[in-house]
């Protein structure tokens, strides 16, 4: 069994009380990093951990707590992000659902260090089930002295809040988070100023993914070399893996970073391989929107090496023949999938989802989910397949946020490998696949 | 149960609960409070936001009218038209897909006999196609309410819609409760 540092006790009945978290060991970081530690200490602690950031950028965490600015009397933020709602990714929901006190811990140890007296969970909208239960844990931390005033005995304060979204993937982008947690509608701002020097309300704010922050308590427990033990090169830590698609077992998985790709698919441990015994034909390795890869490719690298569950390795090739970790969203196809068809759903959802500001994403992602549309149809051109790729290059790059780029990685890399199959829909005038 | 009478205010016991929420953000940020309260208000106006609505809603928050539908207009969640008493939202998107969610979608548009964006004659149901729910491992997935259904099958689908139709299932309540 790999190590668990999220994990860990993700099936033990009754983990979402207090009563029981705290039974095994539950808020002994906090206990102990209030006592020991200044804020600045906790900092320097997470910035030698070498976690980065578990929503899908994978910026080093302590990096980005130490941009804050702390020489404005502003009150500072820490927010959450949970508005988890990248295609393939749901391993955000399983924390808060099963494990929320976790996060809290997380919330405490971060609001600390970067020293805020008002923090905020920003939960997508659709789950407000969790929300829920994150309230009840919430209040349960505030009735055992965790949170409130004077946090065992130590002069710190902090409240702790849940925020809905309405219903938008853009707003998991920090910015349009921030814009949202302030009552208005998710456009994302431009950068410069970055959050950690205007955020929420005009004030210095980070915000982090679920993910990293239930990270927090086990490194302030175990210290940032046992943290950085784990893992491989400067892909420290562990890694939930959210697996869906064409596997016999879909689910989430906790492994420790430098898993082989093959490992992760074929094995009884993870994935137990593809479903009816059929063969690997791609993956979507972090999230919809990173590039997609042939199997070939996502076992091996072009050079032939295998290939790792790791920052480095996946990235290993560029966008050639490489591509990201993201959010750890693990998407597997098997050999009956239509890549026209799976990637029409992608830019459907984009289209869907952008928010309008800039006109590269706003129009193109329309445009490309019609050209799509007209392929998968068997009404397409030969022409309309550098179409697409001339679309997608000329959103990348051109748009306030990384939801432009987001929309164009999929399209430019489903062409790159799978071109041959988007002739065959122009050739044959109907979907190859399709029964 | 439904929600018979159209109210567009607030009982004491929900102002309360609104109360509580705006006093979350700082002093003069409680239009901050925007999404929360409109969850709520979409909750007991049937599962929609009239202009009436949205017009309490910024008397509430002291904020000018524009401000809350621009915001209302932005988010999926809200619906500025009237739907029908249970709302059911179908994931659309890649894994779901992968999984046989058109089939999914296919059947209630069969049993229902209406399309996406569409009410039954009754009022009773309205279907909806959205966007990835963040539930990909137990794809297909749909939402009423806030509910998630899992793993769906035309199976389950007809054992849930004649459940619903038993109890007359209202998917418009409040969602903090």
């Amino acid at each position: 069994m790999a190590k668990q540092i999220l994990l860990n006790n993700i099936d033990v009945p009754g983990l979402a009380s207090f009563e029981v978290y705290r039974k095994l060991g539950g808020y002994a970081a906090v206990e102990k990093t209030l006592k020991n530690y200044t804020p600045d200490q906790v900092t320097e602690e997470v910035k030698k951990s070498g976690l980065k950031g578990r929503g899908g950028a994978g910026f080093p965490a302590g990096m980005k707590w130490s941009f804050l600015d702390k020489s404005t009397n502003n009150p500072r933020y820490f927010v959450c992000n949970f508005d988890e709602s990248e295609p393939g990714t749901f391993k955000d929901r399983h924390i808060g659902q099963l494990n929320p006190h976790q996060l809290i811990e997380g919330m405490i140890l971060g609001s600390y260090a970067l020293g805020t007296r008002n923090s905020y969970i920003y939960i997508r909208g659709e789950l407000f089930y969790v929300l829920r239960i994150l309230e009840k844990a919430i209040d349960e931390a505030y009735r055992n002295g965790f949170l409130g005033e004077n946090i065992l005995g130590s002069g710190y304060s902090l409240d702790l809040f849940c925020h809905p979204g309405g219903g938008a993937y853009i707003c998991g982008e920090e910015t349009a988070l921030i814009e949202s947690l302030e009552g208005k509608r998710g456009n994302p701002r431009i950068k410069p100023p970055f959050p950690a020097i205007v955020g929420l309300y005009g004030c210095p704010t980070v915000v982090n993914n679920v993910e990293t922050i239930s990270n927090l308590p086990w490194i302030m427990n175990n210290g940032a070399d046992a943290y950085s033990a784990i893992g491989i090169g400067n892909s420290k830590g562990t890694k939930l893996i959210s697996a869906c698609g064409h596997i016999n077992k879909p689910g989430i998985y906790e492994i420790e970073l430098g898993l082989p790709v093959e490992e992760f698919i074929y094995s009884e441990e993870y994935c137990g391989g593809i479903r009816n015994g059929n063969q690997l034909k791609a993956v979507v390795a972090g999230g919809s929107s990173v590039p997609i890869l042939p199997a070939e490719l996502i076992l091996k690298t072009a050079k032939g090496e295998p290939r790792l569950m790791s920052y480095e390795s996946l990235a290993e090739g560029g966008f050639e023949t490489g591509t990201m970790l993201g959010s750890g969203g693990f998407i597997v196809m098997d050999e009956t999938t239509c890549m026209v068809k799976n990637l029409l759903t992608f830019v459907r959802f984009y289209h869907h989802e952008s928010c309008g500001q800039c006109s590269p994403c706003r129009e193109g992602t329309g445009w490309m989910e019609k050209i799509l549309q007209r392929i998968e149809n068997g009404q397409g051109s030969m022409k309309d397949i550098d179409l697409l790729a001339d679309i997608a290059k000329h959103i990348e790059g051109n748009t306030i946020c990384p939801l432009g780029d987001a929309a164009a990685w999929p399209v430019a890399s489903a062409i790159r490998h799978f071109r041959a199959e988007f002739e065959d829909h122009v050739k044959i005038q109907r979907c190859p696949l399709s029964k | 149960m439904q929600n018979n009478n159209n109210i567009t205010e607030f009982n004491t016991e929900t102002l309360v609960l609104v109360n509580r929420i705006i006093s979350r953000y700082p002093q003069g940020r409680q239009k901050s409070a925007i999404l929360p309260v409109l969850h709520i208000a979409q909750a007991e106006h049937k599962g929609w936001l009239s202009a009436e609505m949205m017009d309490y809603v910024a008397s509430l928050l002291g904020i000018q009218s524009i401000e809350v539908y621009e915001v209302a207009s932005f988010y999926s969640m809200f619906n500025l038209q009237p739907v029908g008493n249970c709302v059911i939202e179908v994931c659309q998107t890649g894994p779901c897909w992968l999984n046989g969610s058109e089939e999914i979608l296919a059947h209630f548009e069969k049993r229902l006999g209406i399309k996406p964006g569409e009410t039954t004659a009754d009022g009773q149901f309205s279907l909806k196609t959205v966007e990835c729910l963040a539930a990909c491992g137990n794809a297909p997935v749909i939402q009423v309410g806030t509910e998630y259904h899992e793993k769906m099958t035309t199976q389950k689908a007809d054992e849930l819609l004649e459940k619903w139709q038993a109890e007359n299932k209202c998917s418009h309540t409040n969602p903090y409760l």
